[in-house]
């Protein structure tokens, strides 16, 4: 299995590629990717550098251009298109079925990689995919068990891509509004969950407070992790008393889970977190390179301890290992 | 949920106290000449920084007897040490000495300090993501900065410095 990596700047690619990645994703500095926060991605002259760095080591670079084109504006995100392919990326990550359909013939030697922005969780929207734009990998929603994996797998005719650490979004991604609904800006189009702009953080009452435009989304007490200020993992109260109501805040951790999604036959799979620091994809790449190297090998498979890059100092297993709650 | 472990060091509180009557003037031309060197050496910063390079941003290690006010502009970038912070700021960051250092350096992760509380922000937070990433990208050897120009000393000093943090 391929281990996906992000990064959100040079020297993030730089971190990813010296820690065993075999590929790293990053995006143009823009709202073409679901990753457009300040100080971030990658200008078109830095994609270039980076892809011959990458190269030069036998490392593929995958631009995430995964966000849904803003009516009247489309010209964005052809433009980033066409300037990922000129760089020379490996392949293009997209979501958007009108990016995809131009994708595809303006450059129908391009490799095509359906973003997990698709929401594309069964064989019949991907076959629609690998059929009428020759996509050649579904990047799979965090929503699926193994055994929902595997049967998928059984059933199309593509690579698949599974995400094995990092921020887990629970919600049908590419189409959640929660962000929208609170800020006017979305993950889907200006490539921000919970954007910065809206979110603050105060001291009061011996906690910290955090909150997203007018909501209060969480009171974190004084020696309690914190999480990311998004209304999926927000603590509110309501008539059943106050608690999370969509998800608590952790991270996805599913090193426990590679034996069965090899042998489910998934491709790639995939780190969150391209607006973590270089000591993030560091440490997690070196971890999950350990891990695949001892799989491969046919030896037990130690993970290192990762609990302190984790949101809210918790990890899940997420879907991968459905239960009732 | 598990309750709050912090694994970053502190700068010794006798240390601490022993700084507290000493005067913050003195280092004023070393931050000068430090902040000269990074910018010499990382302009990339201001880039990435793009608007937000106009901000102030409070800087406050936590287990120091003072704090800073760095004022990132592209031309006359600046970086002062005050006894404590002023409250026209549009962003301040607080965390230990070694947690501050350490981000500076890509030793530690932005985000992982944050959720562990060794790190606190308040105000602009879109400005402290965007000097965050900026500085992330950069690759700073801080301590090595600081003490560039000091010859053969150079080594024992960051030796005893790194044992601080």
């Amino acid at each position: 299995m391929e281990l996906i990596c992000p990064a959100g700047t040079p020297a993030a690619l730089k971190a990813a590629v010296e820690a065993g990645a075999d590929a790293v994703y990053c995006g143009f500095r823009d709202e073409t990717n679901a990753r457009n926060f300040p100080g971030l991605n990658f200008s078109r002259e830095e994609l270039r550098a980076a892809i011959a760095l990458a190269h030069e080591r036998g490392v593929k670079v995958l631009v995430a251009i995964n966000t849904f084109a803003r009516a009247g504006a489309l010209d964005v995100w052809h433009r980033a298109v066409d300037d990922a392919v000129e760089a020379g990326a490996d392949a293009l990550i997209l979501a958007d079925v009108g990016l995809l359909d131009y994708a595809s013939r303006r450059h129908p030697d391009q490799r095509l990689h359906v973003s997990v922005q698709a929401a594309a969780a069964n064989p019949d929207v991907i076959r629609f995919y690998v059929e009428a734009f020759g996509a050649r990998r579904v990047v799979l929603p965090r929503v699926l068990s193994v055994a929902e994996i595997a049967a998928i797998v059984r059933e199309v005719d593509c690579e698949t891509e599974v995400f094995v650490f990092g921020g887990l979004c629970v919600m049908a991604e590419g189409r959640c509004s929660l962000s929208s609904y609170v800020t006017g800006k979305s993950p889907n189009m200006q490539g921000v969950c919970s954007p910065a702009s809206h979110v603050s953080y105060h001291e009061a009452d011996g906690g910290t407070v955090s909150r997203l435009g007018d909501f209060t989304i969480n009171v974190f007490a004084e020696d309690e992790p914190v999480g990311y200020p998004t209304l999926c993992k927000g603590r509110f109260r309501t008539e059943h008393g106050a608690g999370y109501i969509f998800e608590e805040p952790v991270s996805l951790d599913a090193a426990t889970q590679l034996l069965g999604l090899h042998e489910a036959g998934v491709t790639a799979l995939k780190i969150e977190g391209r607006q973590r620091g270089r000591a993030y994809i560091e440490r997690v790449v070196r971890s999950f390179r350990q891990a695949l190297d001892a799989l491969e090998a046919g030896l037990p498979v130690e993970t290192t301890e990762l609990i302190a890059m984790t949101e809210g100092q918790a990890t899940t297993v997420g879907a991968y290992r459905k239960t009732w709650r | 949920m598990p309750s709050r472990t912090s694994a970053i060091s502190t700068v010794s509180p006798l240390l601490a106290l022993a700084m507290r009557p000493l005067p913050l003037l003195p280092l004023q031309p070393l931050l000068a000449v430090l902040l000269h060197r990074i910018e010499r050496r990382h302009s990339g910063i201001f880039e990435r920084l793009g608007d937000h390079a106009g901000k102030r941003f409070g800087i406050r290690p936590t287990d120091l007897p003072f704090a800073f006010v760095l004022e990132p502009k592209p031309l006359h970038p600046r970086v002062s040490a005050v006894r404590y912070l002023p409250g026209r700021l549009d962003a301040c960051v607080s965390g230990t000495l070694a947690a501050l250092v350490g981000l500076v350096e890509g030793a530690f992760d932005g985000d992982a300090l944050f959720f562990s509380r060794d790190l606190r922000i308040e105000g602009d937070i879109e400005a402290v993501l965007a000097l965050r990433n900026a500085i992330d990208d950069a690759q700073i050897d801080l301590v090595g900065e600081a003490l560039d120009g000091l010859g053969p000393l150079k080594a024992p000093a960051e030796r005893i410095l790194r044992d601080m943090l």
